[in-house]
């Protein structure tokens, strides 16, 4: 464990960091057909940090566990769901209680989409949340105010989910983190189905949180509007870390990113090479001995198909890959 | 979180994984089962011996169930009924899944077809299901005849709807419209394509029928229906033991409807269990 | 706008109405004719009568008209109202069924809503703590109940309370020997309690598991989990989130039981010699009364048919999710 704490101590740290993981690793327990049970593994080995001031992305393809990851640190997952490794907040270990406790004080979550919004219930009600009777009128206050600050009319509140439009329940979606003041604020794929304006409204809400002392976490498959905002960028693949990033390393030809796997996201990108990576990513279930990018890496040797290497700092980044030095 | 997941083994069967327990609670419950309808068949044979010394006995180690006012003993009566009620029930289940297998089928030819069926079920669900049992028994010119009948004729609707529904699921399949583009008939599509899709919902619903069946039964036979009254129904003890409660003979009611209830429960838990083999999800809970 | 919905609703559903009792008549007409009863034995019952009396009656009651003619007098009779004359009651069928329906009506009302509220109660608890020893004695219960034969329950309550205790009379709804008149309203209550008491505990079974399962779905759904990750917890996420999606489905579910409520009524007022229409349904069917028994299929599907449409209506025009659905279509 130390020896990780000095590797994190090295990256550009203008503020200290708010939350902490260090080798989470997450899996289900989980009955096949004729009752038989299995354990699939979702995320494993994976180690990330958020400071305050800061927005970092969780970039990875759609359908690889990076909603679990939110999930994980708010301690929502179901019940068949088993989690390990350690998770700091502010320096303590936040255990399961602890999580408890802090959901809708410190910790927020920004969710995908309007199902996370109760079906039958008014607005105004699900942003204002559960609150004391005595507390009422000042969140309703609250909620006024930052309905007119995104811009949602007074008729929204009396509204039932299904009759807000996409780039409406994206900021209502936002309004309930930003009533909750809280400090760590993780946005679960916040871009999907936005038009350009609505995108960039939505994502200078993530800049404003941050520029006003939150730490964010954006978790997104959007590595473009990524960059667009976020100050570090964290590469999730199969379930763990390969790299984080500085936002600055994001250019040319890619010849500052570290692990060949976001050199060939950045060169996929359409005003850049567009050339796409072959392959596809190892199933859930899949197991591997070596690295977990063996199967893909144009860089491969042969001692990569022998235990996955460990996070390593490089260059003021992050790195999970042998030929970097 | 790993808690949960402990819980689960902690019960009754200490060591075994859940789908052995499955699999034990349907083979146990199953052979009891049969072993009734079984010793029911070997007893028929048999008149109950009258025997007015030892009428209206409380239970006892000889008599575990009492006997009647005839001396006859309540535990073999409750064998028998229990027999005949199960195979009573069986035969009206094989009926009620061949007709719902019939509409279901013919509901996936086309939308006349499926609309004609789903107004049938309609139609039968419109009158309260024991009044329809009575009225087609009565149609059947009653006796035991018209009540199997009653019962046999009313329990497919509630089958046929999740069987059409499972048929509309089905069709928006591709290999659907690909098989009906090779020029395959809808017959032909319905038989070879939807049929062994249906099967295991078919045998679990027929399944399930058979404890409906059972106490539809009993129930008419209870009012007075079919029946006649020397058949050693569970329906026809209990109407009889109706007329000497004030006496006291609790025994007479008490034991033939616990062994009914039994029964009944014992073809819901294979009911449920084999659903839970069949679609792991429900384990999960 | 929405009284123009409300009112093409109501059409649609007047002229299923009608066209399913047309059905209902026709069928249940049909299904009593194939029967070899004789309607004249049935109202002669034991008494003695000479021949030629026996020939007026069998012209009165068209044993010799062909059944085609034979439906179209009882159908035209019933469009003018009239449903004939119970044979075993001898009074018009539609006395006999108001008298008796009105008893039912009492009676199931009262399991109904004591059965639903229970149940209710019982779902969200046994929902909430899935898993728990508490969920499995719910479960355990409804399983029972679900297995119970209605007539044995009743048997059991009788022999416990009426035989053992003392506490209720040995059936009939108004005391032997005491005039309909004089009849307390006590008394009617006092003959209430068990077979309402018996529908109740039967009723609880279903709309608990229901309630369970749905509360649990509920639970397991996305905006639950957001209530959670925004720090809602226990009885009162329970009651924000839970109760608010389980309540319309479940009472929706309530109304769809009428058809079930009225077989159970059947059973209890037989054993309870409670005289309602239940009763009068199992005596009309054992003596034959056709005219009586095809008047209470006829009121029993409208009963039904009613369940169903406010069912209907909850569905449609109060939960919002699908006034809107509507709306844009």
């Amino acid at each position: 464990m130390g020896e990780k704490t000095e590797i994190y101590s090295g990256i550009r740290q203008k503020t200290e960091a708010l939350l902490k993981i260090k080798d989470m690793s997450l899996s289900f327990i989980q009955y096949t057909s004729g009752l038989r049970q299995t354990e699939l593994k979702v995320i494993s080995g994976l180690s990330m940090e958020a400071h305050k001031g800061e927005i970092l992305a969780v970039v990875g393809s759609s359908g690889s566990g990076k909603s679990l990851l939110a999930h994980a640190i708010l301690g929502i997952l179901p019940s068949n769901a088993k989690l390990e490794g350690k998770m700091e907040y502010c320096a303590c270990t936040l255990t399961q209680e602890k999580k408890e406790e802090l959901r809708g004080k410190e910790l927020a979550l920004i969710p995908q989409s309007t199902t996370y919004l109760d079906p039958l219930m008014r607005i105004s009600d699900q942003v204002i949340g559960s609150v004391e009777e005595e507390n009422e009128g000042l969140r309703k206050k609250l909620q006024r105010k930052i309905f007119r600050k995104y811009d949602l009319k007074p008729e929204v509140e009396r509204m039932f989910p299904h009759e807000l439009s996409g780039g409406m329940t994206r900021r209502v979606l936002v309004s309930t983190a930003v009533i909750s003041s809280a400090k760590l604020i993780i946005a679960d794929e916040p871009t999907p189905g936005l038009d350009d304006k609505t995108l960039k409204e939505t994502l200078s809400y993530f800049r404003d949180m941050a520029n006003n002392g939150c730490a964010v976490i954006l978790i997104t498959h959007d590595i473009e509007a990524a960059l667009k905002i976020s100050d570090k960028i964290a590469i999730f693949y199969a379930g763990t870390i390969l790299e984080v990033a500085n936002v600055e390393d994001f250019k040319n030809d890619g010849e500052y990113l570290r692990h060949p796997y976001t050199r060939a996201l950045w060169n996929a990108l359409p005003q850049n090479k567009f050339q796409a990576i072959k392959g596809h990513q190892p199933m859930q279930d899949e197991v591997t001995d070596g690295c977990i990018f063996y199967e893909r890496c144009s860089k491969k040797s042969e001692f990569c198909s022998k235990g996955f290497p460990n996070l390593k700092r490089v260059n003021g980044g992050l790195v999970r890959c042998n030929n970097v030095s | 979180m790993s808690s949960a997941i402990a819980m689960g083994n902690k019960s009754l069967f200490q060591g075994l994984n859940l789908r052995q327990k499955t699999i034990l609670i349907i083979s146990f419950t199953s052979i009891l089962l049969f072993a009734i309808v079984i010793i029911s068949l070997f007893l028929a044979g048999n008149a109950l011996p009258t025997n007015f010394e030892s009428k209206n006995l409380a239970p006892s180690l000889e008599h575990p169930f009492g006997t009647d006012w005839m001396g006859r003993d309540m535990f073999v009566r409750t064998l028998e009924g229990l027999g005949l009620s199960i195979i009573i029930g069986a035969f009206a289940s094989l009926i009620s899944t061949v007709l719902t297998l019939i509409l279901g089928l013919f509901s996936s030819l086309g939308k006349t077809a499926d609309s004609f069926v789903s107004w049938l079920v309609d139609l039968f669900l419109s009158v309260p299901h024991l009044l329809l049992i009575i009225l087609i028994s009565i149609g059947m010119g009653g006796g035991t005849k018209g009540v199997i009948i009653g019962v046999a004729l009313t329990h497919w609707p509630s089958l046929t709807r999740v069987v059409r529904a499972e048929i509309k699921q089905l069709k928006t399949q591709e290999y659907l419209h690909i098989s009906k583009n090779l020029g395959n008939s809808k017959w032909w599509i319905a038989t070879k394509h939807i049929l062994p899709h249906l099967s295991p919902q078919i045998l679990l619903g027929t399944i399930l029928m058979f404890p409906h069946a059972i106490l539809h039964e009993a129930s008419v036979t209870f009012l007075g229906f079919g029946l006649s009254p020397h058949e050693p129904a569970i329906g026809i003890i209990l109407s009889e033991a109706m007329g000497y409660l004030s006496a006291g003979y609790w025994w007479l009611a008490f034991f033939p409807g616990l062994s009914l209830l039994i029964v009944v429960l014992a073809f819901d838990m294979i009911g449920e269990n084999f659903g839970k083999l069949m679609n792991p999800k429900m384990a999960h809970e | 706008m929405k009284h123009a919905k409300l009112g093409f609703f109501l059409g649609k559903k007047t002229i299923k109405l009608i066209s399913l009792l047309v059905v209902v008549c026709f069928a249940s007409f049909w299904i009593v004719e194939q029967s070899p009863i004789d309607p004249v034995r049935a109202y002669i019952g034991e008494m003695s009568i000479q021949s030629e009396q026996k020939a007026k009656l069998d012209e009165y009651w068209g044993v010799n008209t062909p059944v085609q003619e034979k439906f179209f007098n009882w159908a035209g009779k019933l469009l003018k109202g009239d449903f004939g004359v119970s044979l075993i009651y001898r009074v018009p069928v539609i006395d006999v069924i108001k008298e008796k329906f009105t008893a039912s009506l009492i009676l199931m009302a009262c399991s109904w809503l004591i059965s639903g509220v229970i149940g209710f109660v019982l779902g969200i608890i046994a929902g909430m703590k899935n898993g728990t020893w508490i969920d499995k004695a719910i479960k355990t219960y409804c399983y029972i109940l679900t297995a119970t034969p209605t007539f044995w329950l009743a048997l059991l309550l009788l022999m416990v309370f009426s035989v053992y205790l003392g506490l209720f009379p040995l059936g009939f709804s108004v005391p032997i020997g005491v005039a309909a008149a004089n009849v307390t309203l006590f008394d009617k209550f006092q003959h209430l309690i068990l077979p309402a008491l018996t529908l109740s505990l039967l009723g609880v079974a279903q709309i608990a598991m229901f309630t369970r399962e749905k509360l649990i779905k509920v639970l397991l759904s996305d905006y639950v989990l957001f209530a959670k990750a925004r720090g809602e917890k226990g009885l009162d996420l329970i009651l924000r989130h839970g109760v608010r999606n389980v309540a319309l489905p479940a009472i929706t579910l309530q109304f769809l039981g009428f058809s079930e409520l009225f077989g159970g009524a059947a059973l209890v007022e037989q054993v309870f010699s409670y005289p309602g229409i239940g009763q009068a349904t199992v005596a009309a069917g054992l003596r034959s009364d056709v005219p009586l028994l095809l008047g209470i299929v006829i009121f029993s599907a409208i009963f039904v048919f009613f369940g169903n449409l406010i069912a209907d209506l909850i569905y449609e025009f109060i939960d919002p999710r699908l006034k809107q659905k509507e709306a844009m279509l």
